[in-house]
């Protein structure tokens, strides 16, 4: 890890996604919540300005007065980011997005991600190296879910990737960020917005994202399955603006032995 | 004609359109998108696009998800 110097301090840059200034670094998913109802007070409470969505078929026999998700979360007020969750192919995941662009009236923002196997829904960077190549060349500003690999992190940004989002742990887990050290790499490597997307637990692992310079955190799950998912977007949305404001301060550095706060001089006894 | 609608099986009359599926489906006016045979059809073609026995085609929309 860099230590911070006194005279350099990091820069404070606005949130900027394809040519898009955002106030809120803090980015969420609409799924496993209990209802719309509860979907609509969590995502307001966190203050994000970006929010996923997944594509799927319609069913059927679906209910014709359940509210689309998109009445709930209007395009109007949030940009919708859709995913490509549950594709396990480019050739899926290139499908899904060219769908989400007809769904979203041409919007061209998505969130890329291959995933390689079910038990760690880890994603599979060759197939996501080849749907980023696809879908830049159709137009597609593509935020990338990866691997925490530096080398790869930086060829997709090289490839045209608006957003390098790679995982602190596997997504549902809520393991928190398992290789800080890797992600700062990534961070420190990158000209494009770094996000920490999948893996955050609690509030507390949303702020070590951000103190290690991440542009970001998407998260989902840590909101929607916490006992109170209002409450917990709001510890996000705080923990979010925390992690940040201590990277913009720049950190103490670390010392092996104590250095006692007060003056030695003076002592009376 | 048959057609395969979110992989299962439908039968429309002969000459049918996107439109008439959707309306079949009770979506219309819905913000939905419309895939046949693995082609976007953007929506501004659904009246017009008449659809072919054996024709697989998916109607999506957007759902909770991260």
């Amino acid at each position: 890890m860099t230590e911070t110097s006194e005279l350099q301090l990091p820069e404070d840059r606005p949130l900027e996604i394809a040519g898009r200034v955002y106030q809120s670094r803090l980015l969420v998913g609409t799924g496993k919540y209990r209802d719309m109802m509860e979907t609509g007070h969590a995502i307001e409470s966190s203050g994000a300005e970006i929010v996923t969505v997944a594509v799927r078929r319609t069913n059927l026999g679906q209910n014709p007065d359940e509210p689309n998700l998109l009445d709930v979360i209007s395009p109007d007020s949030y940009t919708i980011l859709p995913n490509t969750a549950g594709c396990y192919t480019a050739k899926d995941a290139v499908r899904t997005c060219k769908l989400a662009r007809e769904l979203l009236d041409g919007h061209d923002l998505v969130k890329l991600e291959v995933l390689g196997e079910e038990k760690t829904l880890y994603p599979n960077m060759t197939e996501t190296l080849v749907a980023a190549e696809e879908l830049i060349k159709d137009g597609f500003k593509v935020m990338v879910y990866c691997s925490d690999d530096p080398l790869l992190a930086k060829r997709l940004e090289d490839m045209g990737c608006v957003a390098i989002m790679p995982l602190g742990a596997p997504i549902g887990s809520g393991l928190g960020i398992q290789n800080r050290y890797n992600i700062r790499l990534i961070v420190e490597n990158a000209k494009v917005p770094v996000l920490v997307d999948a893996g955050v637990g609690t509030a507390s692992d949303a702020t070590i994202a951000m103190e290690l310079g991440c542009d970001g955190v998407l998260m989902n799950t840590a909101i929607a399955q916490a006992k109170d998912p209002i409450r917990m977007a709001n510890a996000m949305r705080l923990a979010i603006e925390a992690g940040r404001e201590a990277y913009l301060a720049g950190r103490m550095p670390k010392k092996l032995y104590a250095s006692a706060s007060s003056p030695i001089d003076g002592t009376f006894f | 004609m048959q057609v395969q609608v979110n992989g299962d099986a439908m039968e429309l009359p002969n000459g049918a359109t996107i439109a008439t599926l959707i309306e079949k489906m009770a979506l219309a006016g819905k913000r939905l998108a419309v895939e046949v045979n693995e082609d976007i059809v953007p929506r501004s073609r659904h009246p017009e696009f008449t659809l072919s026995d054996g024709d697989r085609v998916e109607v999506v929309h957007a759902i909770g998800g991260g």
